[in-house]
């Protein structure tokens, strides 16, 4: 007995060296990198900007039938509600063009960043209400799909074509960031999966009839509008996906989340942003 | 008159559920979403109902003669982490998504393919 136990110490111990000299020498470029290779091996026929289109770029079909849902969406009406909330002044008077970066165009794919001075990762959705409350109005909900929902979907529009370039630097963005690796990687719930094993290992394959997305490119399209034209943010994606494997979902916003996203969307670095997009 | 009405319901109930419990057969338990679900990972070649199944697990076939210990195949559904650390595949009896029996059930099931 003590003899198996030394073994397994032993063993243990070597784990542990060998995962520590992984870690000491992998950066958020090396692991988007991997997983780009992993892909590239993998799918060799498909091209770096296919993977904006997710699921779609394994099924011929399907992306179609999204090109043609695509040339007059559904949704249209959503995206005009969002453009007047977008041009409606706040109570100081001054419009969110006001007080976002760059008049809030071409602006997405730096978000989420991480915030030295708050030591916390901010959404872009965060952004907003920062610009709202410092104005005088009360923060939208995050998870409010008739309020904050409608109006990014309509300002991320103007991010169009952008490429998303999210930066992991100083110790506390390194930190938010494997965090957020943490909780895409690591296997939890009754079923056992990760994130990963969806979308990494199993990217490009159905379970049942549904085809996984390679996490590359899944962060660049949102919100996106399901089944005509329901709204879905990205993390009510998270949510959806945790609630459908069984795993503890939070509530869009929460930190968690927040560092998920952070993660998440590095993940897509170098792609375009697509705003808004049909998605099944 | 209330406490025969309760003895009556009570007598139902137990007869529905024990008869709800003997029609879920292993094919049953296999198919079902919320139990083994394993047609989201391996097909049933020789189950013409096995529609659109997933491709990410091995084709379900031919098993008597490729498990001839049952207790193998039975171990593989229980915990199939166990030999393959990587798997995919949710350790159905280890995270209780099916009760013994039911993985019993599916045994004998897989047996007939
Ligand atoms: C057992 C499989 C499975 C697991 C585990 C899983 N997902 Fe999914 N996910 C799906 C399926 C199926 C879809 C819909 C098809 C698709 O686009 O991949 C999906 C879609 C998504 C999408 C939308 C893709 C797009 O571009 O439209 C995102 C984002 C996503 N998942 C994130 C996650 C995250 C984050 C986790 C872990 C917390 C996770 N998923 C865990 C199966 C899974
Ligand atoms: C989410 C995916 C998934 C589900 C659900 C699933 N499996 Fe699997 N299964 C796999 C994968 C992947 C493998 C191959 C890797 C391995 O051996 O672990 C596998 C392997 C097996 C094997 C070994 C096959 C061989 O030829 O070695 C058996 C038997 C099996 N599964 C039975 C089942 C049964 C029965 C169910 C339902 C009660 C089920 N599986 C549900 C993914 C799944």
């Amino acid at each position: 007995m003590k003899k198996i136990v030394k073994k397994t110490l032993i063993a243990m111990a070597g784990l542990g060296v060998l995962m520590g000299a992984v870690s000491a020498n992998a950066g958020p470029e090396e692991d988007r990198l991997k997983v780009v290779n992993y892909f590239k091996n993998k799918f060799p026929d498909l091209k770096p900007e296919d993977y904006v289109l997710s699921a779609l770029a394994f099924d011929p079909d399907a992306r179609y039938q999204y090109n043609s849902i695509m040339e007059f969406p559904p949704y249209l009406g959503v995206l005009e509600k969002g453009e007047k909330m977008w041009k409606t002044p706040l109570k100081s008077g001054k419009t969110y063009a006001d007080c976002l970066p760059n008049g809030g165009k071409m602006i997405a794919g730096n978000y989420p960043i991480f915030d030295n001075a708050k030591g916390k990762v901010v959404t872009l959705e965060d952004a907003i209400n920062d610009c709202r409350v410092g104005n005088g109005e009360e923060p939208y909900k995050i998870g409010d799909d008739s309020t904050m929902g409608t109006l990014s979907a309509y300002m991320r529009t103007l991010s169009d074509g952008m490429k998303m370039n999210i930066k992991v630097e100083g110790e506390g963005a390194m930190k938010a960031y494997e965090d957020g690796k943490h909780t895409f990687y690591a296997r939890a719930g009754q079923l056992n999966f990760s994130c990963g094993s969806c979308h990494v290992d199993n990217a490009g394959v159905r379970i049942r009839s549904e085809l996984l997305s390679p996490v590359v490119g899944q962060a660049v399209h949102w919100p996106a509008f399901r089944g005509g034209d329901k709204l879905t943010t990205l993390q009510e994606r998270y949510e959806g996906c945790q609630k459908n494997v069984r795993h503890v979902n939070d509530k869009a916003g929460s930190t968690r989340y927040n560092n998920l996203e952070y993660f998440h969307s590095y993940m897509s670095n170098g792609l375009e942003m697509k705003s808004s997009v049909f998605r099944k | 008159m209330r406490k025969r009405a309760s003895i009556i319901t009570g007598v139902l109930a137990t007869l529905l559920a024990s008869s709800a419990y003997a029609a879920e057969t292993g094919k049953d338990i296999a198919f079902n979403r919320s139990k083994g679900n394993c047609l989201a990972c391996h097909a049933m070649p020789t189950l013409p109902d096995a529609e659109q199944p997933g491709e990410s697990g091995p084709p379900l076939i031919a098993m008597q003669a490729r498990f001839p210990d049952k207790k193998v195949l039975r171990a593989k559904i229980w915990d199939a982490t166990v030999s393959n650390p990587a798997t995919f595949m949710p350790p159905m009896g280890k995270h209780q998504v099916m009760t013994e029996e039911e993985i019993d059930k599916v045994v004998e099931f897989l047996y007939g393919l």
